[in-house]
């Protein structure tokens, strides 16, 4: 590292950036769909699922990225996996210790991220090729735009099929029920976070032409 | 044999891994831009799943379940294992991943490159590890019923992704809002086959 650029070049920045719009996780580079659909019928699970996934992605992108000369091609798979199964017992055993009750909420979703398509896929496309610290920046980037995703998921699923949020009874209050007004209960049905999912990639699109694919 | 062949039905159709429990969406969604290359990965899938199920089957029967280690010496029917389960099966599916990759690159390169950054990612691959985990949960009897559920669960998305493919292919002819071309209309269509799937769902053989 002869020529030394700072902390958070503008390239840098770009890495923090880019995830949270014009290269999504979710609504452009397509990972990580699974938990997505799974965990957002309520907000508060989305959020603390979306904290735990920034910080597996980021220690197993640091790692993986330190790593990166040592590991031979035909066995990164199984290298890979080992990391991210070890940073997903981490975070487990840490929101066991510290907020049991969310991570009883969670339960088997926790163990899921060890499948989370989006780490290993940043893995394999950044961290096996750039230094740490582009890895971390790269990893808390895609975390935040995965987590962004799954709170807007979470906030229409919650509001539209409860009527809650974060499981305050908003409709109830407002007194929507009295002239009424149901809850939709096909939001709280897996194939609406699908439709949920691709009116936001509509919305995305509309307003950032550059995403538009053309077949 | 019946009892077989009903699992195997049941889990292509009622339980099927995408649209029963949307497991294994991102390279559905990735890789479904043409039937070839899906018909390769769908292929891939049956072939991972139906090996990774039965020998997870007889790791968790055999080593991890409590009591399982009692063939080896009546001592140690008080060991249990399971909460290793997690981290055997996936180090099972990732060997076989990696196994079929190289299968792959060797036969058919051309498959190879256009499965490109989604051959590795059957190992995570939801739907596999969703196999296995329903198979550890539901507890089927023999090897042979693992088996057939692992099969049947590969064949299920097989034919969803293949599904998938057949109408994106037409959907280039038809007149989609620029916006939501692409990925924005697969989701849409997904969630409607999955709402066409539920009516499977109460159907029992």
């Amino acid at each position: 590292m002869s020529d030394r650029e700072p902390l958070f070049s503008s390239k840098n920045l770009k890495l923090l950036k880019d995830p949270l719009g014009a290269d999504n996780p979710i609504t452009v580079q397509v990972l990580g769909i699974c938990s997505a659909l799974a965990v957002t019928v309520k907000l508060e699970p989305s959020i603390v699922m979306a904290l735990s996934v920034t910080i597996v992605l980021a220690a197993s992108n640091v790692v993986i990225s330190l790593m990166r000369h040592y590991i031979p091609p035909r066995i990164r798979i199984i290298v890979q996996l080992t990391v991210i199964a070890t940073m997903v017992i981490l975070v487990d055993q840490f929101l066991k210790a510290y907020a049991y009750d969310v991570s009883k909420q969670l339960s088997v979703f926790v163990g899921l991220i060890i499948t989370n398509c989006i780490i290993m896929g940043r893995l394999e496309a950044f961290a096996l090729g750039n230094k740490p610290w582009p890895s971390f920046l790269d990893g808390i980037g895609n975390g935040a735009g995965y987590g962004i995703i799954l709170i807007i998921v979470a906030f229409f699923r919650e509001l539209l099929g409860s009527g809650t949020i974060f499981g305050f009874p908003l409709f109830e209050k407002i007194g929507l029920y009295k002239i009424g007004y149901e809850n939709n209960g096909l939001m709280i049905l897996p194939p609406m976070a699908l439709i949920t999912v691709g009116i936001i990639i509509w919305v995305q699109r509309s307003r950032n032409k550059d995403l538009i694919e053309t077949h | 044999m019946e009892n077989l062949i009903n699992i195997f039905v049941k889990s292509v159709f009622i339980d099927n891994m995408i649209f029963a429990y949307f497991l294994g969406m991102c390279s559905y969604l990735a890789v479904s831009k043409t039937v070839k290359t899906s018909v390769g990965l769908g292929i891939a899938v049956i072939f991972v799943l139906g090996i990774t199920v039965p020998v997870d089957y007889l790791l968790e029967n055999y080593i991890l379940k409590e009591g399982a280690l009692v063939w080896l010496s009546p001592n140690l029917a008080d060991v249990d294992l399971s909460f290793l389960s997690f981290i055997m099966f996936i180090a099972v599916i990732a060997s076989m991943v990696q196994l079929v990759e190289m299968i792959v690159e060797k036969f058919s390169p051309a498959l190879y490159s256009s499965l490109g950054i989604f051959l590795p990612l059957i190992a995570v691959n939801c739907a596999i590890l969703g196999g296995s985990l329903f198979m550890q949960e539901r507890q089927y009897a023999s090897i042979a019923e693992a088996t057939s559920f692992g099969l049947g669960s590969g064949v299920g998305w097989f034919l969803a992704i293949v599904g998938i493919a057949a109408i994106r292919e037409k959907l280039r002819y038809s007149n989609v809002p620029a916006p939501l071309k692409g990925l924005g209309i697969t989701f849409i269509i997904t969630g409607l086959m999955g709402i066409a799937f539920m009516s499977f769902m109460g159907i029992k053989l």
